[in-house]
């Protein structure tokens, strides 16, 4: 490693002028934001100092139930997320599927990563487990939350066609197919999309982070490509589960649409 | 026989404590919201009574599976969603949906001259009128040869000429066929020209069932 430099609190207090400048701008121009990104800054700044300590201390004392714990934590936050911002849209039923697909979709993912992929040791490692399963749980839940969005309106919108399909003899299985693929098709686009830029566009915030932290840009550019896949993965896996199950929580036992 | 009702209520909208429905062609007819619809999607499993039971023939409808219930007794909507596409895609969609061999170019355009429609198979379906869209809706379930129809105003949109030769090539296939049509018009003539048995429903009770001897 050739000389990292260490940003020290003085250096972290000077980038603060640009929040000042921001805050000039808004106030001369009347914007009432001051408040907010006020606020939000400092917040930023505390919320990431303890999770620093916090993680420095998980690294330095590495014990499997700290990291399952830990994981556990990421989980029902990103499940919590994407149900609350339905505010009691969602049956019951559909809840506990989004709960289901994003945390198989993610584990799964997560656990064929670090151990097959990376091999790390122990197997608990919070340095790769945590920050990896971060990236995967956060693309998922971004994912998951677009495909059910978009099963919400398939199934709104496009409801006559669905009875249509019924009253001719379909399954609802063969009934919601066109909604299923459209739903999937938006749910992983982003994820996509994103692949398209990297390098060029933009360098991804993990091999940003990895590099000025002195890490080789190859390293850091093997560990984002085969992160990107791992995300891609755990995006689609957990829609099409989300969505194999979901598509079902719209019909009762006998086939029929639930109104 | 082939629909048989046992104390059967559906909400507060349908109150039918013995009915039989037989082979042939059964009517009905009533007031508007009388639950004529209601009663219809009874008979295909799009909704289950609340309360009693519905046979067909002699199985409770509670046990046959609904998916293969609706293949066998086909359900013509008052207002049937025409599916965005081709004329010839819309009558095929049904063997699609129910994972069948479509049939070929000549056994559509025969079904287009039966049921009157003066489309071409590549034409699209967006500017049909509603009428046309009903006949093209009927002739997608006439190609599937159910063993029963529910016809809910299948003549609704049309004008006299054409609602009596669609009947009466409905009535002369389904004899043919050995299969039965359960029918809801608003029309007394053509209840009385082509029915077997007349249903009279209001306030989702049956007020009165006739024997009719067709008078063509
Ligand atoms: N899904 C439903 N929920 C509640 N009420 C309904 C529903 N469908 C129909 N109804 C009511 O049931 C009654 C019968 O309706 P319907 O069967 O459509 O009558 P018809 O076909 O004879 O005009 C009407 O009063 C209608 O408003
Ligand atoms: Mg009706």
């Amino acid at each position: 490693m050739n000389g990292i430099i260490d940003l020290g609190l003085v250096q972290v207090l000077l980038s603060y002028i640009f929040i000042i400048m921001v805050l000039i701008i808004v106030r001369r121009r009347g914007i009432n934001r001051e408040k907010e990104i006020a606020i939000s800054s400092v917040r930023m700044t505390l919320q990431l100092i303890i999770t620093g300590y916090l993680l420095a201390y998980v690294f330095e004392n590495p014990h499997p139930v700290v990291t399952i714990l830990i994981i556990v934590v990421m989980e029902g936050f990103a499940v919590h997320t994407v149900i609350n911002k339905f505010k009691g849209k969602l049956s019951d039923k559909l809840k506990k599927i989004i709960a289901f697909s994003m945390v198989t979709g993610t584990l799964s993912c997560l656990l064929y990563f670090l151990m097959i992929v990376v091999r790390i040791s122990p197997w608990y490692d919070p340095q790769y487990f945590i920050p990896i399963a971060g990236m995967l749980i956060g693309n998922s839940m971004t994912g998951v939350s677009l495909g059910v969005k978009s099963l919400q309106e398939g199934m709104t919108v496009q409801k006559s066609w669905v009875e249509e399909a019924l009253i001719l003899g379909a399954t609802p299985k063969r009934a919601t197919r066109e909604i299923l693929n459209q739903t999937f098709d938006a749910a992983i686009m982003p994820t996509i999309n994103s692949m398209i830029g990297m390098g060029i566009v933009f360098l991804p915030g993990m091999m940003t982070g990895q590099i000025l932290s002195g890490t080789s840009p190859n390293t850091a550019v093997t560990y984002q490509i085969a992160i990107m896949l791992g995300i891609l993965g755990a995006v689609a896996l957990s829609v099409m589960i989300m969505l194999q199950l979901g598509y079902r929580s719209y019909f009762n036992e006998a086939d029929q649409l639930i109104e | 026989m082939i629909f048989r009702f046992s104390d059967v209520r559906y909400r507060d909208i349908i109150e039918i404590d013995e009915l039989t429905i037989n082979k042939g062609v059964t009517i009905l007819l009533g007031p508007s919201g009388g639950g004529k619809t209601t009663l219809l999607r009874m008979l295909n499993k799009m909704i289950s009574p609340t309360k009693g039971q519905i046979f067909f023939m002699g199985e409770s409808l509670a046990k046959i599976e609904s998916v293969q219930l609706r293949r066998k007794v086909m359900m013509l909507s008052q207002n049937p969603v025409v599916f965005p596409g081709t004329v010839r895609d819309n009558l095929a969609i049904a063997f699609e949906f129910q994972d069948k061999i479509k049939p070929d170019d000549d056994a559509l355009d025969d079904m287009l001259s039966r049921i009157q429609l003066n489309k071409k198979l590549d034409d699209g379906v967006i500017n049909l009128s509603g009428g046309e869209k009903q006949r093209l809706a009927l002739g997608r379930l006439l190609l599937l040869e159910p063993e029963v129809y529910l016809f809910d105003e299948p003549s609704s949109s049309l004008d006299d000429d054409t609602e009596d030769l669609i009947i009466r090539m409905l009535s002369m296939h389904v004899e043919k066929q050995g299969q039965s049509i359960v029918m809801v018009t608003h029309s007394k003539r053509i209840a009385e020209k082509y029915a077997d048995v007349i249903l009279e429903i209001s306030e989702g009770k049956v007020l009165r069932s006739v024997k009719n001897e067709r008078d063509n």
